[in-house]
């Protein structure tokens, strides 16, 4: 099926015209029946950009740290994607895109999920808590305070989602000892091995709460 | 005034940044026209591409550039005869395939799912040749590396061990272990025309990336700039320029935007090195009460057949230890995987496994305390240098860690003490990392309002260092820390090391000190006093009485005579206590007591923190991090955070960490001998060891699986 392409000039044919391709083969262009004048206009407007806008995205409205939004999506798009590259809140992490280390996790309608395990689109209408919307205005929240003093982080890479799983631990009553804190908090990896220290802030929230 | 001093538990200067998500990494900006850059990866292990179908995936929507051995504009570094030559794996340059995983082909598209799916459309076929990635049936091909360092060492007799009346001789193996910092390695690069090239990128040393891109593209150095001022971790996976930042920057020229490439994990699996599958086979011989006779320590680990890496795996055994003989062998076996790079502790983490083991296997044959057994072979001299030490105090590390995890309960015979299901052991582990110091230049600015601003051109990769530095020069200047801004991860900062080798608080400290003392001096001058004037003086009024806007200096730092005359390590005693489970054989690492012999502690909170660290790295060793390759397909089976076991909070235990906090009197004027390493280098044997305490159980394979319990 695949034949070798002959190796173009350096360079060149690599900036193909791909959107003019799409153009061309959308069944829903050609039905507009397009003039090929057009359809040249079409790649150099992109167009194509357009459609897609048109055509491969649908509508989502939420709501993140208190702020509504009404953006057009890709069905695939993640949560976490949507957040870091749409919205420009690149306070949740990307460390796996899989799930399985909770660097992305954020509060949706109160609850910790793993924000890259989400498709945007399934957040239609819900309220999403972000890192940046856990202090109020310069006044930081206690967790983010405690994880301050008890150094539960070095390279900060993981920090985000510590702490929004933190906020959610206390909540979700699960702090009653050390060992059950490391236990809840086991979907949260921190290479840089701050643990205990994050332990310790935990308890300390916990304390001032009880 | 609030005085900040070095020593002091300062919280971190950017920990407001990194709690509220405000520190940005170099993924994260937002630059206008951005692309993403998504790697296609290889299938095989070895051959070439014999053709590449990139029709559909040109086609996708939003595709700019797919990038193939076949099209890729040439990079001049990659050409024979470069006038600068890039070393190591050249991405599209030709159609050879090395490993498994390389990437073949990148897809530049507008958004990261258009690039991904473009990506997934690329399909190749190969011309496959036979590949060898399977290290134990290689084994033999092994061979003397090509850098002069690595050749074989004998002091004394070789392999006298033989010839004593106790001897231990027995193979330990390490698989390989992948850094795995959380934040996936992303580049961001983009050009000012042809001849100008900018970068956000994953690096520990700005100026090293610097260099080698400006190498790669034949620039100027000064046309290149390197921004990396926040680092999700690295632990050694971004001490080098790999050949995707190439790759970045290459796109970034070719579709005149900015381009973000972002690597997967499980891309981060081959393409940002790792710590390398060793087997070590140490000797030990010793008189029947305990004196060393003979340590043989040879060594063999994987390497790719198209580089070479190379660590100090075996070195640890020609100086910690007074041994009249004592010989080294250190080989590698090319395989067709990726090239691995230095990973926290390196090499020196991976030779104290073994070391440290044997040395505890010798201890029972001997039926001596294993701290007695160190004690009895203990050296106030380097042997391996035959120079005296700068510092050395690891018998009072053996001391305060003793007393602090209880050394006393240890049975003295394995098995002895339970508790309920888990039986329970003790071990401990020594280490030593080589304490450098680095040429570093820093730039300090003081303004009439008192403020200080600082800048150099090293890195943060977590440790704390803007937040050591800070606490360098409020001490020296005599300021609150609050009053001193510290820049760093700016290639057009003066020029600092790569954040590497427990180097940095030697290293920037130093010159962070002497521009601080030479600021000081000026203000005296300027102020009609003599320069060396120790009494308090008011910066700011000065600058305003003269009416000067500003004072700025640079300062480089080096050291002189003294790396020559002295031997200088940092030293660490890790003691650990763990519970194994009789039944089912998980082990728990219950306690852990780091004593390290650092130097002088600038900052205790971050300190800790980075002993802390260091040590749940090495849990992760000793207990559950392995790549597991599939030598079938020369692939990793495990490539994902899911399948690759990195410790959890639940696997860390309380970690303690001492410091002797004595200050070197030779290496630097602040006395810092180095943390990052030592903080893991002694860790796995002093939790394999403790497991033997258990159990009975020697378990010379890491990572001490259950079923490796069960199973011995
Ligand atoms: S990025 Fe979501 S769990 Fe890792
Ligand atoms: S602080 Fe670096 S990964 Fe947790």
């Amino acid at each position: 099926m695949s034949k070798r392409r002959n190796a173009p000039p350096e360079g060149k044919d690599l900036l193909k015209g791909s959107r003019r391709d799409f153009l061309k083969q959308s069944s829903l262009l050609s039905a507009a029946a397009l003039t090929p004048g057009t359809l040249i206009r079409a790649a150099n407007e992109q167009w194509d950009e357009k459609v897609a806008d048109a055509f491969e995205k649908l509508p989502l409205n939420l709501e993140v740290n208190g702020v509504k939004y009404s953006v057009n999506v890709e069905p695939r798009v993640t949560l976490l994607d949507l957040l870091r590259e749409q919205l420009n809140l690149t306070g949740s992490k990307k460390g796996c895109d899989r799930g399985q280390c909770g660097a992305c996790t954020v509060h949706v309608n109160g609850v910790r999920i793993n924000s890259c395990l989400s498709l945007a689109l399934c957040n239609e209408g819900k309220k999403v808590t972000t890192i940046e919307g856990l202090a109020k205005g310069d006044v930081l929240h206690p967790m983010q305070e405690a994880f301050i003093k008890h150094d539960g982080f070095q390279c900060g890479y993981c920090t985000s989602g510590q702490i929004m799983s933190a906020v959610a631990l206390v909540k979700e009553g699960r702090t009653q000892s050390p060992g059950e804190i490391s236990e809840f908090m086991s979907g949260n990896i921190c290479r840089c091995g701050a643990y205990s220290n994050i332990v310790k802030a935990i308890q300390e929230v916990k304390n001032s709460q009880s | 005034m609030k005085k900040d001093k070095i020593g002091d538990p300062l919280s971190r200067i950017d920990g407001r940044l990194k709690v509220t998500g405000g520190a940005k990494y170099s993924g994260e900006y937002k630059l206008p026209g951005l692309t993403y850059g998504v790697l296609v990866s290889a299938t095989i292990p070895c051959g070439t591409v014999s053709s590449m179908d990139i029709q559909a995936a040109g086609k996708a929507p939003g595709v700019l550039a797919v990038i193939t051995p076949f099209n890729a504009p040439k990079v001049p570094g990659y050409q024979p005869g470069a006038a600068r030559p890039v070393r190591g794996l050249k991405l599209f340059n030709d159609d050879k395939v090395y490993f498994n995983g390389q990437p073949i082909a990148l897809v530049v598209a507008e958004t990261f799912e258009r690039a991904t799916y473009a990506a997934s459309l690329v399909k190749a076929t190969y011309k496959a040749e036979p590949f060898e990635t399977d290290f134990h049936k290689n084994f033999d091909k092994g061979v003397i590396p090509n850098e002069g360092r690595y050749k074989d060492y004998v002091r004394g007799e070789a392999d006298a061990y033989k010839k004593a009346p106790v001897v231990v001789e027995q193979d330990y193996m390490l698989p390989s272990e992948m850094h795995n910092p959380m934040e996936l390695h992303v580049t961001t690069a983009f050009w000012d025309g042809d001849d100008k090239v900018t970068l956000y990128t994953k690096s520990q040393g700005v100026i090293g990336s610097q260099r080698s891109i400006a190498n790669a593209f034949g620039l100027e150095v000064a046309n290149v700039q390197i921004n990396s001022r926040f680092v999700g971790g690295a632990f050694g996976s971004s001490l080098r320029t790999w050949p995707h930042e190439v790759a970045a920057v290459q796109a970034a020229r070719l579709v005149k935007r900015p381009v973000k490439l972002t690597l997967t994990r499980e891309q981060m699996f081959t393409l940002v090195g790792y710590r390398p599958l060793t087997i070590q086979r140490i000797g030990l011989g010793a008189t029947t009460d305990g004196k060393l006779m003979g340590i043989t320590h040879e060594s063999h680990s994987q390497t790719a057949v198209y580089e070479e890496f190379t660590e100090n795996a075996v070195n640890v055994s020609r100086f910690l230890y007074a041994s009249p003989n004592a010989n080294t062998r250190y080989k590698v076996v090319p395989l067709n995987v990726g090239v691995p790079t230095p990973m926290r502790g390196p090499g020196e983490a991976t030779g104290s496994f073994a070391l440290e083991s044997a040395l505890d296997e010798l201890s029972y044959k001997l039926n001596i305390d294993p701290i007695e057994l160190r004690l009895k072979n203990y050296t106030d001299m380097d042997p391996e240098r035959n120079l005296p030490w700068s510092s050395k105090f690891l018998k009072e590390c053996y001391q305060l860690g003793a007393e602090r995890i209880g050394w006393e309960k240890r049975p003295t015979k394995p098995g002895m003490q339970r508790d309920g299901d888990w039986m329970v052991g003790y071990g401990l582990g020594c280490g030593a990392f080589g304490a450098y110091r680095s040429k570093t230049q820093v730039r300090i600015k003081l303004t009439p309002d008192g403020s200080v601003n600082i800048q150099t051109a090293t890195s943060d990769i977590g440790p704390g260092t803007g937040t050591a530095m800070t606490l360098i020069a409020a001490d020296i200047l005599g300021i609150p820390a609050e009053r001193i801004s510290f820049e760093l991860g700016n290639s057009a900062f003066p020029v600092a090391p790569t954040q590497g080798g427990s180097q940095t608080v030697s290293s920037v400290g130093s010159a962070v000190h002497d521009v601080c003392i030479a600021l000081k001096q000026k203000l005296n001058t300027l102020a009609g006093l003599p320069a060396d004037n120790t009494a308090e003086i008011e910066y700011a009024t000065i600058l305003q009485r003269l009416n000067l806007p500003s004072l700025e200096l640079t300062q480089e730092s080096q050291s002189g005579e003294e790396a020559r005359k002295y031997s200088m390590y940092s030293f660490s005693a890790h003691f650990a206590q763990v519970h194994v489970h009789s039944l089912t054989g998980i082990v728990r690492v219950k306690r852990l007591v780091a004593v390290v012999d650092g130097g002088k502690i600038v900052n205790h909170k971050t300190a800790s923190s980075q002993m802390i660290g260091g040590a749940v790295g090495g849990i992760g060793m000793a207990l559950t991090e392995e790549a597991i390759f599939d030598d079938r397909f020369g692939r990793y089976v495990n490539g994902n955070l899911a399948d690759y076991h990195v410790p959890v909070n639940a696997d860390a235990p309380d970690i303690e960490a001492i410091f002797i906090d004595k200050p070197d009197p030779i290496i630097n004027p602040i006395g810092t001998k180095g943390l990052g390493e030592i903080s893991l280098i002694g860790v796995a044997a002093a939790v394999a060891n403790a497991v033997f305490n258990a159990t009975g159980k020697r378990i010379r394979d890491l990572p001490i699986t259950p079923d490796k319990v069960l199973m011995t």
